[in-house]
């Protein structure tokens, strides 16, 4: 018999019934809650008269609507305003943790969960929030879920659920300097399309994912989604262990100990058998940056746009010509031929301690284009942004003319004042080219830190290796 | 949930590949608190001419005649015909309480994102993949007949078009059953109390920094 997944391990563990239907009832250890897709939850277990399963399993911070400029007042806009206060007054009733607006521990669902040691290996870990897959580069089993399940999981701690087909992306070789986790889950989404791992958990291995920290990990995680994927997840090494010493909810003492040795299992085994194998060689990744609105519409830096006339599948190549005339951008064309009107460092991708340095080591001594309307970072917690400031890269962006803000999913996706304006480009390290995603007319370029740092400076976008 | 069954209803095409939720619902309207109202708001951005705002009247709005929704001869229309990769992007239910606020009770395309799939069921919004060569005929079908409506039978999983020959379909069982029966599942899984709270005991004691309290 074949040996298991990472995937089948973390299915298995947390099987609490089989049922004859092929569905089964699987635990859930951690729920993470945000303002948008909770509230309808909450008033649904209130309707029906239930009580949370689990209080102690959930943890939640608001992150989509909360403004990342000055927060001594309260929320301008009066319906987001709402959502938030909906989330307060919901945590208060059933007793749930929440780090508010005001905690200086508040951010971004998906930073704040690893930061605090709240998502640990092993754990299934759910969210109203399709980026959830981030957590599974901990060795974790985590996706997103609809508002209804958030219910579910509230009410009974588990989900019925089928098991996914599994798939293992490996990425060999090593990574050219300049190329970042983002450039590799990029290539990833635009080798197996954004429907590509529809059905499937994804397992990233090889030896350029062993390379990457945990912060790049984590990026690749985070867009197993645009890839099609639910879930994504990563083998447990020492890397992995070593994250977790000290955070606030780390198992602690002999508990540690008894984690740590059930961490070290949370690999596939080697005669493990996946149902699709996709492989890329890591020393061909460029720098990449999306030009259409799609994730798998991503080119290299130095590539030409591709011709929609010379797409075989008629429906691919309707998509490029809707999504060469919403860009505003004709094939043929490189991108630094494209000037971003405004540039966004942050999102639940990229806007972790490592990706801040990157993008400030590009932009240290150098300043932002006055070609482009603004360039802002956005740090993915407020611990993130005190880090940031012990180093001094609060000093650096903003002598190079960033503006320096609080945390929260921001630019990402508009909810709240950050947003582009109709017609403007941005050169984002976000996850979502979508139309109209950061803003009503908006034309989103996905980029790795350095490269959406490099482009403010240099006014267009540009091969970051050049920048050095 | 309302018990689903068979209806009959005319289709309305929506002949673009990967259709994300954010084009389904922007992300204004995300703001709400509730589960219903989205209607007005679903394609949004495609629907009107201007940018929309949550809470705002829309019928002075400006439409956009070209918008396929906005044909008369789509009016009323209970069937979306998509094409490939229908629903990809975000977790956000508010995509099919939109579609179901507008009317729609079943999206036919040849595939769909995973989480907006399941998000569909349990809001008896039905979604059935077809062969794409399916999806085509139809297209085609809807394209030269006004009025086109097909019948969709959940009990024997047949689409039954106008001239009476049938398309069979594929759905889970247990998802079957539970729109039909118009099931809450929450119910369904309270049912295995015990066995939760059984799981929950060996968890604890192999795991049991697992169920340290989070204060």
């Amino acid at each position: 018999m074949a040996g298991k997944t990472l995937y089948d391990k973390l299915w298995d563990d947390h099987v609490v019934k089989q049922r004859e239907d092929g569905t089964a009832l699987i635990y859930i250890d951690r729920q993470l809650l945000h303002e948008v897709t909770s509230p309808q939850a909450f008033e649904g277990l209130r309707l029906a008269g239930r009580k949370p399963w689990r209080i102690d399993a959930n943890i939640a911070t608001p992150d989509h609507n909360v403004p990342t400029t000055d927060r001594s007042g309260p929320i301008a806009d009066e319906v987001s305003r709402i959502q938030v206060q909906t989330l307060d007054d919901n945590c208060d009733e059933f007793g749930i943790l929440e780090f508010k607006m005001q905690d200086h521990r508040q951010g971004i669902v998906h930073v704040v969960g690893p930061e605090q040691g709240a998502t640990l290996p092993g754990m299934t870990i759910v969210c109203g929030d399709s980026h959830t897959a981030t957590h599974g580069a901990f060795g974790a089993l985590a996706h997103g879920i609809g508002t209804s399940e958030v219910e579910h999981v509230l009410a009974t701690q588990c989900l019925i659920q089928k098991k996914m087909k599994s798939m293992l992306v490996r990425v060999d070789g090593e990574l050219g300097p300049g190329v970042t986790a983002k450039d590799v889950v990029l290539a990833i989404i635009a080798k197996i399309g954004t429907a590509g791992g529809t059905g499937y958990a994804i397992e990233f291995g090889g030896s350029v994912i062993r390379g990457l920290s945990m912060e790049g990990r984590m990026t690749v995680c985070n867009m197993a989604i645009e890839a099609g994927a639910r879930a994504g997840m990563i083998a447990v090494d020492e890397k992995t262990i070593a994250y977790f010493e000290g955070r606030p909810y780390s198992p602690q003492g002999d508990d540690w100990e008894k984690a740590v040795a059930y961490w070290q299992t949370l690999q596939s085994d080697d005669d493990a058998e996946f149902d699709a194998v996709v492989v890329l060689d890591g020393s061909q990744i460029k720098p990449q940056v999306s030009w259409g609105t799609s994730p798998e519409m991503v080119v290299a830096i130095d590539e030409a746009l591709p011709d929609p006339d010379r797409e075989s599948d008629p429906v691919k190549a309707e998509g490029m010509r809707r999504a060469y005339e919403y860009m505003g951008l004709k094939p043929g064309i490189t991108m630094s031929d494209v000037v971003p009107d405004r540039v966004f460092i942050g999102s639940c991708t990229n806007s972790r301690i490592e990706d801040l340095r990157a993008a400030a080591a590009i932009a240290r001594g150098r300043k932002v284009s006055p070609k482009v309307k603004q360039a802002m970072v956005v740090p993915g917690s407020g611990l993130v942004k005190s880090q940031a400031e012990k180093e001094g890269l609060d000093k650096i962006f903003v002598e190079a003319g960033f503006e320096w803000r609080e945390p929260g999913c921001s630019m990402c996706l508009a909810m709240n004042a950050d947003r582009l304006g109709d017609g403007e480009h941005c050169a984002s390290t976000s996850n979502r080219n979508f139309e109209g995603r950061q803003g009503y007319g908006g034309r989103t370029h996905l980029v790795s830190p350095a490269m959406a740092a490099a482009a403010a400076i240099a006014g267009h976008f540009i091969d970051v290796r050049d920048m050095a | 949930m309302e018990k689903f069954t068979q209806f009959e209803g005319i289709v309305a095409p929506l002949d673009r590949a990967n259709v994300d939720t954010d084009l389904i619902i922007p992300k204004q309207f995300l703001k709400s608190i509730k589960r219903t109202g989205f209607g007005p708001n679903l394609f949004d951005e495609l629907r009107y001419l201007d940018e929309g705002q949550p809470g705002q009247d829309c019928s002075h709005r400006p439409i956009n005649p070209d918008f396929v929704l906005n044909r008369p001869r789509y009016k009323g229309a209970s069937v979306l015909l998509a094409r490939r990769n229908f629903g990809c992007g975000s977790s956000r239910e508010h995509a099919p309480w939109a579609l179901t606020d507008f009317g729609f009770r079943a999206v036919l395309a040849p595939s769909f994102a995973d989480i907006f799939f399941n998000n569909s069921f349990k809001n008896g919004l039905l979604p059935i993949v077809l062969d794409e060569k399916i999806i085509d005929e139809l297209f085609q079908q809807v394209a030269a007949n006004e009025g086109y409506s097909l019948t969709i039978d959940l009990e024997t999983q047949h689409i039954i078009k106008p001239d009476g020959s049938r398309i069979e379909f594929d759905v889970d069982p247990f998802r079957k059953h539970c729109l039909l029966e118009g099931l809450d599942d929450i119910g369904i899984t309270l049912q295995d109390a015990e066995l939760i709270k059984a799981y929950e005991a060996r968890r604890k004691a192999n795991s049991p920094w697992l169920f340290d309290v989070i204060k």
